[in-house]
């Protein structure tokens, strides 16, 4: 029998708005414990939530970039249940009544392209921390992150694999940080994922009993985590028994899930609206300025790049996984003009050499400016290409502008046909032998005497030139 | 009773101006008077040092030329009402020691509008009660007979002022709450329209419901008071950023043609005699003033305490989940887990009446249960409004009714049963609920001496025309010069 996998994804997105959903404390990350507290994020007596519109247009920004249903009239609901990093002891959330409903994702794996159905978006406030404190055997709490605004985007339950499913959490990375609502940051938490997946005999359209993997903090564990539920369900369902419906963690130590300390999760969680919070009505007007201030999606600006400057769409998509990428890419162009060579020169030299160094773009030693100007250099011959790889190398680790580093080296490149037709008639008196078998008509031997000439001139020589130049001499020898 | 406490506000601030007295000997005065009635329970705590010390600052504005609309008034604040600095318990055990880090809004108005404030007042506990024998600080003795009830959950607030401790407090009004010991202590007591009053700051217990408003001996002092705390305010997103007359202006106009709407579910055969003579007496001196009576339809009205006391204590029991011993308040003692250390503060925290309306609600909340309770009261709430709306549209321009059924009650005579003590909201229930205005003055008294509250509740946003019909109610008659005699 085989089995057909059915994964749904909520992700929970961080905004990054100066201030919290439902109050004016700070929403930065990191801080002193409880630096970023006031009435309203601690829950005192008498505090109320007031709503930031930052806050409700990143989730219009994210519904229109996933062309999403934009709901009209909006409440907030209140979520209740009982702990520590919770000060109200309840949360504000939407039920439901989601902000954004029936959008999609558009991603490629596999060289296609692929499209995921979105359920809803909603807004909702995070929680604080709990930590344990060993030493002392209590809990400490830090309630900076409590308020501070969440998107959760539910995905419809027609994700594949586990890989399909990393993808698309990286589409989801890349749509925030291009729509600068959050820094999708996984390590940090501004990025957070559980897991909803199933089997079911392959044609059968009834779903399986589902589990729910939480806990999952990076790409990597999402898909091994996924991977091992799909082994084990599948055990389970071989062996003739059924898979039960389980809250499951995710142990990135020995790559296995287990079932989480029940936590009392059949809770209920009470939901009304929540009487504090008028309802916020998004007019049509709002849509329509959001839609005209919304920066270009990834999608977009790799169509350009095809359309504008002819790369093929595998480049674009490289050049677009950050838009600080593409931008990049945009000033080198401006800088040098072959789009080409721009493009060779940034997806494979700068990001092998920062993937090496562990940088992001962002913190590239060699400015877009000064790459560009290399570039340039190779066009007009000023260096060859192999030269040029050095000195890339050299701007890497000294952030130096390639003119100071050619100049400092003496690189610059041997393309005077006198000057180089000097070193071949040498190379040819020297090597009389292999001249005349060149002459003769072997042409192994022209490769000989470019190995020589570049040899002679510290591989400083243009090679287009020497090549030229080697024929005519060896014409003038003839005759 | 010294004289500088039976003082109008008008006649403090002529005084003070012209120098008759000064700030510190008017709040010497108060807080004597509050230690010398401290058997009536009306305060939770009095701030003694601290009014001193701001009344003296108070009397160097006066001196130095300065004005603001309550410059100089002693007043005394609902302790559900956070004052930074302060003790603020809501009456409630579980809050024992809480000191609020911050000022409710309507707290910095008082301060803006330059009033000393003399204490904090007694309640019923989480304003859940209506006679003040829910407060974990013990009852409140009613100035007029101190064996019976003040009413509540402001009975520290009205019992203050008839007493002729303060000219002024302030309480909050969730289903009468303000209306019912006004009544109850013979005093003047208004609840705004719902969004009037910014709610931050003022411990939550019901949110689409709590009110702040003022208690006065006289409809002036009552307006001037309101005057200060009304106005839309930012960490409020329920308060409504409409313009707040002057309310001053309304008093002393003719209410000639006015049309007073009778609702006669209102008048039902469960009224007591007593009531039933003072409001009939007051009705004829409307009339009298030139008002026209019009009997109006109010069809579900019996179905608004049951509206209510599904609605209120399932808002209740949610805004009460953050008293779980965390970050303050009352926490166990013992080396218990999580929801040991819940169940327990709470328990211990928490008086028999609120607990009993937080398993109310979390009944109502709970799925299974939601749509037919909750949703329901939430459908019918909308019937109610409609009722009123429909009476304002075009039959009349303000409603009269007793403001409750009975007249005070002894202390201890109805605690046995909820039930019966709930429907003494009958009257001033559907008002919250509507959202709309309401006052109450006194219109006489029963016949054991204890007072007789006259409500009169008014279209939204129109609290000038309640001041307007109250004035005009009050310069006919002498009930309000009538004051406890209590020493």
């Amino acid at each position: 029998m085989d089995y057909e996998t059915v994964i749904g994804l909520e992700v929970h997105v961080q905004l990054s708005t100066h201030s919290k959903i439902f109050s004016n404390a700070s929403a930065a990350y990191g801080g002193e414990p409880n630096e970023f507290i006031d009435p309203v994020t601690l829950g005192l007596p008498g505090a109320l939530p007031v709503t930031n519109k930052r806050a409700v247009e990143f989730a219009i920004m994210l519904g229109l970039a996933t062309n999403c249903e934009i709901r009209r009239f909006n409440r907030f609901a209140r979520k209740h249940y009982f702990y520590p990093d919770l000060p109200k002891g309840y949360q504000i959330s939407q039920f439901d009544e989601p902000i954004c409903e029936r959008g999609s994702v558009e991603f490629m794996i596999n060289e296609a392209k692929r499209v995921i159905g979105l359920k809803r978006i909603h807004m909702e406030e995070d929680a604080g921390k709990n930590i344990h404190d060993s030493r002392t055997n209590s809990s400490l709490v830090d309630l900076n992150r409590a308020g501070v605004p969440l998107l959760e985007i539910v995905s419809e339950p027609e994700i594949r694999s586990p890989a399909e499913a990393a993808a698309y959490l990286r589409a989801i990375r890349q749509l925030v940080r291009y729509l600068n609502i959050s820094d999708g940051n996984m390590e940090e938490g501004s990025l957070r994922c559980d897991a909803n997946i199933s089997l079911r005999p392959v044609g059968e359209m009834k779903f399986g009993t589902r589990t729910e993997i939480k806990n999952l903090n990076s790409f990597k564990f999402v898909e091994r985590a996924l991977e091992y539920e799909i082994a084990r369900q599948t055990g389970v369902l071989r062996s003739g028994q059924e898979v039960q419906q389980q809250t499951l963690l995710f142990d990135s130590v020995t790559g296995t899930t287990r079932p989480m300390r029940s936590k009392e999760e059949s809770a209920d969680y009470r939901y009304f609206p929540d009487p504090d919070l008028p309802p916020v009505v998004v007019e049509e007007s709002w849509i329509r300025e959001v839609q005209r201030t919304l920066p270009k999606l990834p999608s977009q600006w790799a169509n350009e790049l095809v359309s504008e400057f002819g790369l093929s769409m595998y480049d674009a998509t490289v050049l677009t996984t950050e838009r600080a990428s593409v931008e990049y890419f945009h000033q080198v162009v401006s800088a040098v003009g072959n789009a080409k060579a721009a493009c060779n020169w940034v997806t494979s030299e700068l990001f092998g050499m920062l993937n090496k160094a562990g940088l992001s773009i962002e913190q590239s030693p060699v400015s877009a400016k000064d790459l560009g100007e290399l570039i340039r250099l190779v066009e007009t011959d000023v260096i060859s290409g192999k030269i040029a790889k050095g000195v890339f190398e050299e701007m890497f680790s000294t952030s130096k502008d390639p003119n100071a580093i050619i100049q400092e080296k003496g690189l610059k490149q041997l393309s005077n046909d006198d000057d180089i037709s000097k070193v071949i008639k040498a190379e040819f008196d020297a090597n009389p032998e292999q001249l005349a078998g060149y002459l003769g008509g072997n042409e192994r031997l022209h490769g000989f005497f470019v190995g020589q000439v570049m040899k002679a001139t510290g591989g400083q020589a243009n090679p287009k030139k020497v090549n030229e130049l080697i024929r005519k001499e060896a014409a003038a020898r003839k005759s | 009773m010294s004289s500088l406490t039976s003082l109008s506000v008008h006649e403090i601030r002529e005084g003070l101006k012209a120098k008759k007295f000064s700030c510190v000997e008017l709040t010497q005065a108060s807080l004597k008077r509050a230690k010398d009635l401290a058997k009536l329970n009306c305060f939770i705590q009095l701030s003694e040092e601290s009014a001193l010390k701001n009344a003296a600052a108070i009397d160097s504005l006066i001196q130095a030329g300065k004005d603001a609309p309550l410059l100089g008034v002693p007043v005394g604040i609902k302790d559900v009402i956070c004052t930074k600095g302060v003790r603020t318990t809501a009456g409630s055990k579980i809050l024992e020691n809480f000191i609020p880090p911050y000022d409710a809004t309507v707290t910095r108005k008082m301060i803006t509008a330059g009033t000393v404030s003399i204490g904090k007042l007694n309640m019923d506990e989480f304003a859940m009660g209506s006679s003040n024998e829910n407060s974990a600080y013990g009852p409140v003795g009613n100035p007029w007979n101190p064996d019976y009830v003040p009413g509540g959950s402001s009975g520290g607030s009205a019992a203050a002022v008839a007493a002729g401790i303060c000219p002024i407090t302030l309480g909050t009004d969730t289903g009468g709450s303000i209306r019912q010991p006004a009544a109850f202590c013979g005093i003047v007591g208004l609840k705004p329209t719902y969004g009037r009053v910014s709610r931050y700051g003022v411990i939550a217990y019901a949110s689409s419901l709590d009110q702040v408003g003022a208690f006065a001996r006289n409809v002036r002092d009552c307006a001037l008071a309101t005057q200060a705390i009304c106005g839309v305010d930012p960490n409020d997103a329920t308060s409504v950023d409409k313009e707040v007359p002057n309310f001053e202006a309304s008093l002393g106009r003719s209410i000639k043609g006015l049309r007073v709407g009778i609702p006669k579910e209102y008048f039902i055969d469960g009224l007591s005699p007593d009531v039933k003579r003072a409001t009939s007496e007051a009705l004829k001196t409307l009339e009298g003033l030139g008002a026209i009576p019009v009997e109006i339809s109010l069809p579900h009205t019996e179905l608004a305490v049951s509206v209510y006391y599904i609605l209120a204590p399932a808002e209740a029991s949610s805004n009460l989940a953050r008293f779980d011993g965390i970050r303050y308040g009352h926490r166990a003692k013992g080396d218990l887990d999580l929801k040991e250390l819940y169940c327990k503060s709470r328990s211990e925290g928490f008086g028999r009446e609120v607990q009993r309306r937080i398993l109310i609600g979390a009944y109502v909340l709970s799925s299974g249960f939601y749509d037919a309770f909750y949703v329901k009261a939430q459908k019918v709430r909308s019937l109610i409004v409609k009722d009123f709306s429909d009476a304002f549209k075009d039959q009349c321009d303000v409603i009269v009714s007793p403001t409750t059924p009975t007249p005070p009650f002894k202390i201890g005579e109805k605690v046995s049963d909820p039930l019966t003590m709930y429907l003494n909201d009958l009257f001033t229930i559907p008002v919250n609920l509507a959202g709309l205005p309401g006052i109450s003055l006194p219109c006489g008294f029963s016949d054991n001496g204890l007072p007789i509250g006259l409500q009169l509740i008014g279209k939204p946003w129109d609290e000038a025309t309640l001041f307007q019909v109250a004035s005009a109610f009050e310069g006919a008659t002498t009930w309000h010069t009538r004051s406890a005699e209590i020493n």
